[in-house]
């Protein structure tokens, strides 16, 4: 009958939240008392959270590198030696009508001798050859990106077929194995992330078990009373709850302080390419995924230490 | 309010608590339960809480057939009893304030209403003003008057107390029953375990008599420890 009456004055949800944000905050005020223990574990869930998720953000930034030279797929065609230069330029022009060609650059075989020699660092010795070895070259950049392998293969054909060309080379094998690598350190960080966040689990499961050990006489006081496991698991949960939100936090910050402390590095490593790349911080989606996935692991770490050690617990 | 029909607890291991016990505490009620250490007087109190099932038998409480009753509404049970324990079972790290108000916390009461009980309960127990302080800064007996305010708070039917007065000396023993009848006689039923005899005597109260799980007696205690007149 009382709880009809709290019910209809509408003070029973009222209550029911008020408590909640009592235990939320009695939760963070246990773990105040304690500061260098929860310090510890905090710390230990930041640095498995914050391994993959720093990862990741690399990972994206070497994507974001290589989408830039992913447009580039490129097609050399080496032409005969003995090809003039008119008939090279006329196959040139021929390609540019092309539909699925963007732009053909022509390099003689005098400038790309002139290239070699001031690349390769032989200089002088080249100089001693009688007779310039490379072909000339036609360098085709197509409409088509390396999305679809299928027409750059058939573009590649049909090039190979003219009758100047004397082999056609598609420039993007390198850019294929980058991108395999790539897939392999992404499924690395998948794993990595798996097993840490097993970690966080049993990290905060643990934890949270020794509290339960340390707070046994209070929770058979409380059973005693007439507290309901709901009653006695909710600081517990909201426990694990902390752990997850700070070991997040303080994992961003680690990531964080991280990338600036790459950024230097890799803007002179930028400058050397000649390339405007800067290094990327967290963005939202992957900060949003770090921070839930924190909360999530620290209350499911939580809820299991809690369902497994909870019911043994009782008075006698 | 209490009724015990051929009750009988024998724990894993053999050992036999309680034999065929029987027995009817009234609402309004009060009795002693009284025994040599061992006799069953913990078990059957730990009965009526829940604490422990019968394995054989029934219990009844408030009219409620405990052997119905699922565990998860054993706690909804255990807040139509106050229980009172010989070692306190207070919680040292909150205020005398906090430990009373627990069980109108667990229900779910609103901060003023449980203000108010409280220091109502407190004042029943002439602990008012002490609110503040530690349990450790109490003496042995203020201690127990904190447990006693713990278990009235939620203003139970019924009163259960383990040897309430076990570590206490006769004067404050008196004290504590008299909190004891002052509850009975508003109308709270109150079952008493305890081995001291002079004191139940001095009560003049109804007593049962426990020996080795048996009820061997049921009335007033008059002089000679196994002596029983009917009542």
């Amino acid at each position: 009958m009382a709880r009809a009456e709290r019910r209809r004055d509408g003070g029973w949800l009222r209550n029911y939240l008020l408590r909640h944000a009592q235990t939320l905050f009695y939760a963070i005020g246990q773990l105040s008392r304690t500061p260098l223990a929860t310090l510890m574990t905090t710390a230990v869930i930041a640095i498995a959270l914050a391994m993959p998720t720093g990862l990741h953000v690399l990972l994206k930034n070497m994507q974001g590198v290589l989408s830039g030279w992913d447009s580039a797929a490129q097609i050399s065609l080496f032409l005969e030696h003995n090809t003039s230069e008119q008939a090279a330029l006329g196959l040139a022009e021929q390609l540019r009508g092309h539909p699925t060609i963007l732009e053909v650059e022509y390099i003689s075989a005098q400038q790309a001798m002139a290239e070699f020699q001031r690349l390769s660092g032989f200089g002088e010795a080249l100089n001693a050859l009688e007779e310039n070895p490379l072909p000339p070259v036609l360098v085709v950049q197509p409409t088509l990106d390396r999305q679809d392998p299928q027409a750059l293969q058939a573009l590649v054909e049909e090039l190979r077929a003219e009758a100047t060309v004397d082999l056609a080379q598609l420039d993007m094998e390198w850019v294929e194995r980058l991108y395999a690598l790539m897939e392999i350190g992404k499924r690395g960080v998948w794993l990595l992330a798996g097993l840490l966040a097993l970690a966080v689990i049993l990290v905060v499961g643990n934890t949270i078990r020794l509290m339960i050990q340390n707070r046994r006489d209070e929770i058979v006081i409380i059973k005693l009373i007439g507290g309901t496991d709901a009653f006695i698991r909710r600081p517990f949960l909201y426990t694990g709850f902390w752990y997850g939100i700070l070991g997040a936090l303080l994992a961003f910050i680690m990531v964080e302080l991280s990338l600036l402390a790459l950024a230097g590095p890799v803007n002179s490593l930028a400058v050397l390419y000649n390339s405007h790349f800067r290094l990327g911080g967290m963005d939202f989606l992957t900060t949003g995924g770090l921070m839930g996935g924190g909360l999530l692991l620290g209350l499911l770490g939580s809820w299991l230490a809690v369902g497994r050690h909870l019911r043994s617990v009782e008075p006698t | 309010m209490i009724r015990f029909s051929n009750v009988s607890k024998r724990y894993p291991g053999g050992y036999e608590a309680l034999r065929e016990v029987s027995f009817h505490l009234a609402p309004g009620e009060m009795a002693f339960l009284t025994g040599r250490s061992g006799a069953g007087k913990s078990t059957l109190l730990k009965l009526i809480a829940l604490i422990e099932r019968p394995s054989g038998g029934q219990v009844l409480v408030g009219g409620q057939n405990l052997n119905k009753l699922g565990r998860w509404r054993i706690p909804y049970h255990r807040r139509n009893i106050g229980v009172i324990f010989q070692d306190h079972r207070l919680l040292f790290d909150r205020t005398v304030y906090d430990n009373v108000a627990l069980p109108l916390i667990i229900a779910g009461q609103g901060r003023q209403e449980i203000g108010r009980r409280v220091r109502a309960a407190l004042d029943k127990v002439g602990l008012l003003g002490k609110e503040k302080l530690y349990p450790i800064t109490l003496s042995g007996g203020e201690q127990q008057r904190v447990g006693i305010a713990r278990a009235v708070v939620n203003k139970p039917p019924l009163l259960l107390a383990d040897e309430p007065t076990g570590n206490l000396d006769p004067a404050l023993s008196r004290e504590i029953m008299r909190i004891f009848q002052d509850f009975n006689r508003v109308g709270v039923s109150v079952l008493i375990a305890s081995h001291d005899h002079a004191l139940i005597r001095s009560m003049g109260q109804r007593a049962l008599t426990l020996e080795q799980g048996r009820l061997i007696g049921d009335g007033q205690l008059v002089s000679g420890e196994s002596q029983h007149g009917q009542g």
